[in-house]
């Protein structure tokens, strides 16, 4: 107990061994935008690929390796990471622990993460190189016709999928037990909130894909055929298993990205957030709904019609949870005094951008007309109005508005709305465009295409490579401010900030709440 | 509430630790039994079903003649020569039928092979009844040796009437390994 108030250790040392909630937070947050970047030189690949129709610059083989790893790095190794990341930083801030329940477990689960993903990226140089069906890999295409690197891969998500259970158990474990007295759950910020549901729903289906790819490897390399329909399997086993893990994955993407956004959007309105009871309430919805709705993203297999009409429906369903969120985040704006600080405008920003992805998401849920959106362009462009204008807006909403919090110094408000409007630019060229080559019929995950997609694929890759510029910027802005920023001390950076992280110290100090604080 | 430890964070983290394990195995023992019983009741994925059927008060329907194909084609890296003897027969529903297939095997070693059967179209499942079947068993042969496989079937006399033709697909699987480590587990 002598050394209660001791620093950070010296040195690297301090990284490897550390077991404090904020030093594993920064480390997350880090790894999270190092695969981000990684992620995004895949994609920048890609959209030059696509620039024109024809064989520019890569392989096809190489294209599908490609897509592959865009997605696995992004979903695994950017969103899902940055959000740990978020949430080992400010969960016990917010809820008044010293830490997280089980640290040395925390230590563990990120240490995991690097050897995973540069297994996985070393599978790039190997004889057949990277995977390359696609992040779903389906089978057979990921069993009986994948190249050997397979192997590596599916050790390499069976890793991340250990590192996300024990970072939710932790969580749970935080939230559960470690509460500062008079902390009552319905008091409890909705980042928290949403952040409970969502290490739930990774307790409950991590698990999934790890079985899905364990027998993806038993197929693979011991003799069995789950996925082979010529020993008495069935491919389409695969996709229900995938997506029975795939579909709260996408929740367990979004709906922290909700909690941020429902603490950001009161801040700048300077209101108290419209509907507390109802947020919390519709966040366990859309998690309890994600369980029954995997089958709307196979609605081509061959299900009979009462399957078809029964997931159409309950993924309808969603919506109603979903409206819920959307209409309190606009009434908390309602008559506020706003204003517009770089925070704000990427959760504005989210706010519509995420509603257009919504309703694209509801056409998709539409069984008859699914039969043509399906596969398409139209699909990646409604995935990634949820995904990148979802999680990653709001993501980079959460580091402007806590980065000051974290280090003490403001960012620079120009260059963080300079960055927030090349992104959104960025991101509406990239991918606006996609719906109308959807519909017209391009199939995603090609390398070449039909010469009348021409104009739109060719704004599609200038809108993503001014996005790419555009987290450069970011990047650029966060080092700025942590070197040479403004320095801060006042405890509450925003004048309309609620909450016991804005309680403590400007740094937040090493040791934060070793005393429960009083909660009113 | 059942109590685990008396530390509460252990307590929670050792109650998710089981939820884990458990939804690890729910895949095993619970999704993909539930699946191919599914299967099996809405016959919506080609599987036939295992059991030999016994015949009931068989009553041969003359009236309609049923086209009734056999594929015969080898797993990836099965060296046998393997197939149908006769391509395609036509057949009463009710009528029991005879089909030799038949296999040989190039190759110096003996070897066991299994045969895993699919019928197209799938409604047509629970109306084809092998009474007799070579993929109720494995196949041994010895090196450079071949053998006849016999198939009885019946075609159910209640086979909906727009189908007129029926599709007998065999997959054959080197089960040399498997078969050897069962014999040396006895």
């Amino acid at each position: 107990m002598g050394d209660h108030h001791h620093g950070p250790a010296k040195g690297l040392t301090r990284w490897i061994t550390t077991t404090n909630h904020k030093d594993i937070g920064s480390m997350y947050l880090w790894f999270s935008f190092a695969m981000f970047i990684l992620g995004g030189a895949f994609a920048m690949i890609i959209r030059a690929e696509l620039f024109q129709p024809g064989l520019q610059l890569v392989e096809p083989g190489f294209f599908n390796q490609m897509t592959t790893m865009h997605g696995l790095v992004m979903v695994f190794g950017a969103i899902m990471p940055s959000f740990v990341g978020l949430a080992n930083w400010m969960i016990p801030m917010m809820i008044g622990a010293p830490d997280m329940a089980l640290p040395r477990m925390n230590n563990l689960s990120f240490w995991i993460l690097p050897p995973s993903f540069i297994m996985l990226a070393c599978t790039l140089f190997m004889d057949g190189g990277a995977p390359q069906a696609g992040w779903t890999f389906y089978a057979p295409l990921s069993t009986t016709y994948a190249p050997p690197s397979v192997t590596f891969f599916i050790f390499s998500v069976h890793l991340l999928g250990v590192s996300s259970i024990m970072g939710s158990i932790n969580i749970i474990a935080t939230v559960m037990n470690l509460r500062a007295p008079g902390m009552t759950y319905m008091k409890m910020p909705l980042f928290v909130w949403t952040w409970l549901i969502t290490a739930f729903l990774l307790v409950a289906v991590m698990p999934v894909l790890a079985g899905a790819v364990t027998m993806m490897l038993m197929d693979v390399h011991f003799g069995t055929s789950f996925f082979s329909a010529a020993g008495g399997g069935d491919p389409v086993l695969f996709q229900h298993v995938f997506w029975f893990f795939g579909h709260p994955e996408v929740y367990i993407i979004i709906l922290p990205a909700f909690g941020v956004v429902s603490q950001i959007i009161p801040t700048f309105s300077r209101k108290r957030l419209f509907g507390y009871d109802s947020m919390v309430y519709a966040t366990a919805s859309i998690a309890f709904l994600s369980f029954i709705v995997w089958a709307h993203h196979m609605f081509t297999v061959g299900m009979p019609v009462a399957g078809e009409l029964f997931f159409m429906y309950a993924t309808m369903l969603i919506a109603v949870p979903t409206g819920v969120k959307v209409f309190n985040w606009v009434t908390t704006m309602w008559r506020g005094s706003l204003t517009f600080e770089t925070p704000m405008m990427f959760s504005i920003g989210f706010l519509i951008l995420f509603t257009i992805g919504g309703f694209t998401g509801l056409m998709l849920a539409i069984a008859p007309v699914d039969f043509q959106y399906h596969d398409s362009y139209f699909v990646v462009a409604h995935f990634h109005y949820v995904m990148v204008a979802g999680a990653i807006f709001s993501m980079s909403a959460a580091i402007y508005y806590w980065l000051p919090k974290w280090c003490g110094r403001m960012y620079n408000e120009k260059m963080g709305q300079l960055h927030f409007w090349v992104s959104f630019v960025g991101f509406n060229l990239a991918f606006f465009p996609q719906h109308f080559v959807g519909l017209a019929g391009m199939p995603r995950r090609i390398p070449d295409y039909a010469l009348q997609f021409t104009d739109f694929n060719m704004m599609s890759s200038i809108g993503a490579f001014i996005y790419g510029a555009a987290q450069i910027l970011f990047l650029y802005n966060v080092i700025a401010t942590i070197v040479s920023g403004k320095p801060t001390s006042e405890e509450k950076t925003w004048e309309g900030a609620e909450g016991l992280e804005w309680t403590v110290a400007t740094p937040a100090p090493y040791h934060t709440f070793e005393t429960p604080p009083p909660v009113k | 509430m059942l109590q685990l430890s008396k530390n509460p964070t252990i307590d929670t983290a050792v109650k998710l630790a089981g939820v884990t394990v458990a939804m690890f195995a729910f895949v095993f023992v619970v999704m993909v039994p539930l699946y191919n019983v599914l299967c099996d009741v809405l016959g919506i994925n080609g599987k036939t079903s295992g059991e030999a059927y016994t015949a009931v008060e068989v009553k041969v329907d003359t009236g309609r003649t049923i086209k009734i194909q056999f594929i015969a084609s080898n797993n990836a890296g099965m060296p046998w020569e393997f197939g149908a003897t006769v391509p395609m027969m036509k057949v009463h529903p009710g009528a029991v039928n005879d089909v030799l297939f038949f296999a040989k095997n190039p190759m110096p070693s003996a070897m066991v092979a299994q045969a895993i059967p699919s019928i197209s179209p799938t409604r047509a499942i629970e109306y084809f009844h092998k009474t007799e079947c070579f993929c109720f068993n494995q196949q041994p042969l010895d090196g450079e040796s071949s053998a006849q496989m016999p198939l009885q079937f019946i075609v159910d006399q209640d086979l909906p009437a727009d189908i007129k033709t029926i599709t007998l697909s065999y997959t054959l699987f080197d089960v040399t390994d498997m078969a050897n480590s069962a014999v040396a587990k006895r």
